[in-house]
C-alpha cells in the first residue's frame, strides 16, 4: 500500500480541536503529535512528551482519575497508540467520563524515516477502542465529520477518535523538552505552588 | 490484644497513611490480599493494567494531576517497565513500585530467573532506588520508609519483597 495522499491537514485538526479547549488538560504523545500541539499554541497545562512511547493515553488515564472535574485531551499518534493497545482496555474498565483521545493517525512512524504502521494495512484503531469499552469511538477522515466530533471529544467520555491525516510532515515546533520544567510548569498552573 | 495484622493489612495502613490514592496494578500471588484491600478501600482507587508499564505512565499522570499513586507488580513485571521508567526518571515523579520477587528462594519454575536475577540491576540501572526486604515484619516498614523518600524528595523507589518473605509457590 502506498502513502495515503488525501487525509485532514494535522495541525488545522489539532488546532481546532484545541481552540475549544478553556481549562482543559492536554497530554501530547512523543513526535509529530506534541510539535502540533505546540504549533496550536504554547500552554503551561500542555504536558509534552518526548520520549516513553506508549504512555500518552495513561497519563491521561491519571490525570483524568485524579482531575475529574477537568477535561483531559490526549493528542498522540498512531505508532505511540499502537504500542498502547493494551491501554485502552485498562481505560475503557475505568470508564473516565472527563478522558478523550484523538489519534493523528498518517499511517506512519513520522520521525524514524516514515516506516508503514498497521493502521496503513486496515489495522482499525477505533474499532478496537470502541470494542474495548470506550463510550464513543469514530474514524474520523472528513472536515464534516471532524467538526461532528470535536464537540464529543469535551462531552461523556472516555472518548476515542482517530484523524486520518496526510502524511505529509508539517514544519518543526518544538516545545520545552527538559522533562522536569514541563512537569513544575503543569503543576504550578494546575496545583498552585510547586 | 487483636490478632495481629498480616504485612499486607500493614502495608494498606501505609499507603492509607500516606495518601496514596491511584494503585496500579498486575497481580502476584504475593499481592492477592494487598489488591483485595486497595479494591476495597473507597478511599483508593485501584487499577487493573494489562502491563505494568502502564502503572508508570498512570503515576505520572496521577502526580501532575495532583495525586499519590503507587504500582504493585511480580518481579517479572519490571523488564516490561525500563523505558517507561525513563519518564518517571527525566520529569522527577515521585515513583513507589512494590515488588513482589520470584526467582529467589526455592523457585521451581525455571522461567522466573532470568528476570528475577536481573530485577535490581535494571532498576538500579534506570536510576530507581531499590530496597529489599527480606522479613515480614519489616516490610510495612520499608514501604512507609520508601514512600517517603519517593514523595518527600520526587525520586522514584522499588521495594523488593523477597520471595522467601512472601512463600513460595507451590505446583501443586
Amino acid at each position: 500500500m502506498s502513502a495515503r495522499k488525501n487525509g485532514l491537514d494535522r495541525r488545522k485538526a489539532v488546532a481546532q480541536i484545541l481552540a475549544r479547549r478553556g481549562n482543559a488538560l492536554v497530554v501530547t504523545g512523543l513526535g509529530a503529535p506534541t510539535w502540533d500541539v505546540a504549533a496550536a499554541g504554547d500552554n503551561d497545562l500542555n504536558f509534552y512528551t518526548w520520549g516513553g512511547m506508549g504512555c500518552a493515553a495513561m497519563v491521561g488515564l491519571g490525570l483524568a482519575l485524579a482531575q475529574p472535574k477537568r477535561r483531559v485531551i490526549v493528542i498522540t499518534g498512531d505508532g505511540e497508540m499502537l504500542m498502547a493497545v493494551g491501554s485502552l482496555a485498562t481505560i475503557a474498565v475505568k470508564q473516565p467520563r472527563n478522558l478523550a483521545i484523538a489519534v493523528m493517525d498518517n499511517g506512519h512512524y513520522g520521525e524514524t524515516g516514515m516506516q508503514a504502521t498497521h493502521t496503513q494495512f486496515g489495522v482499525d484503531l477505533a474499532g478496537m477502542a470502541g470494542a474495548a469499552g470506550f463510550r464513543a469511538a469514530a474514524t474520523v477522515r472528513t472536515t464534516a465529520q471532524l467538526k461532528t466530533w470535536i464537540p464529543r471529544l469535551y462531552d461523556n467520555g472516555p472518548v476515542f477518535i482517530d484523524i486520518k491525516v496526510t502524511a505529509e510532515n508539517a514544519p518543526l515546533v518544538l516545545p520545552p523538552r527538559d522533562g522536569s520544567l514541563l512537569k513544575l510548569r503543569f503543576r504550578q498552573a494546575l496545583l498552585g505552588g510547586a | 490484644m487483636a490478632a495481629k495484622s498480616t504485612w499486607s493489612e500493614q502495608v494498606h495502613r501505609v499507603l492509607r497513611t500516606q495518601n496514596v490514592r491511584q494503585i496500579g496494578y498486575v497481580p502476584d500471588s504475593g499481592l492477592k490480599r494487598i489488591i483485595e484491600l486497595v479494591r476495597a478501600d473507597k478511599k483508593m482507587c485501584a487499577v487493573s493494567l494489562t502491563t505494568e508499564e502502564e502503572g508508570i505512565a498512570l503515576a505520572t499522570g496521577a502526580w501532575l494531576g495532583g495525586e499519590r499513586s503507587a504500582v504493585l507488580m511480580q518481579s517479572s513485571g519490571v523488564g516490561n517497565c525500563i523505558n517507561m521508567l525513563g519518564m518517571a526518571i527525566e520529569c522527577r515523579i515521585p515513583l513507589l513500585m512494590i515488588v513482589t520477587m520470584r526467582g529467589q528462594w526455592a523457585e521451581f519454575n525455571p522461567w522466573q530467573m532470568p528476570m528475577a536475577q536481573a530485577t535490581a540491576a535494571v532498576l538500579g540501572a534506570m536510576g530507581v532506588i531499590v530496597q529489599n526486604v527480606e522479613a515480614p515484619d519489616d516490610i510495612a516498614e520499608t514501604v512507609a520508609a520508601a514512600g517517603k523518600l519517593a514523595f518527600n524528595t520526587n525520586r522514584a523507589v522499588a521495594v523488593a519483597i523477597a520471595q522467601r518473605a512472601i512463600g513460595t509457590k507451590a505446583f501443586k
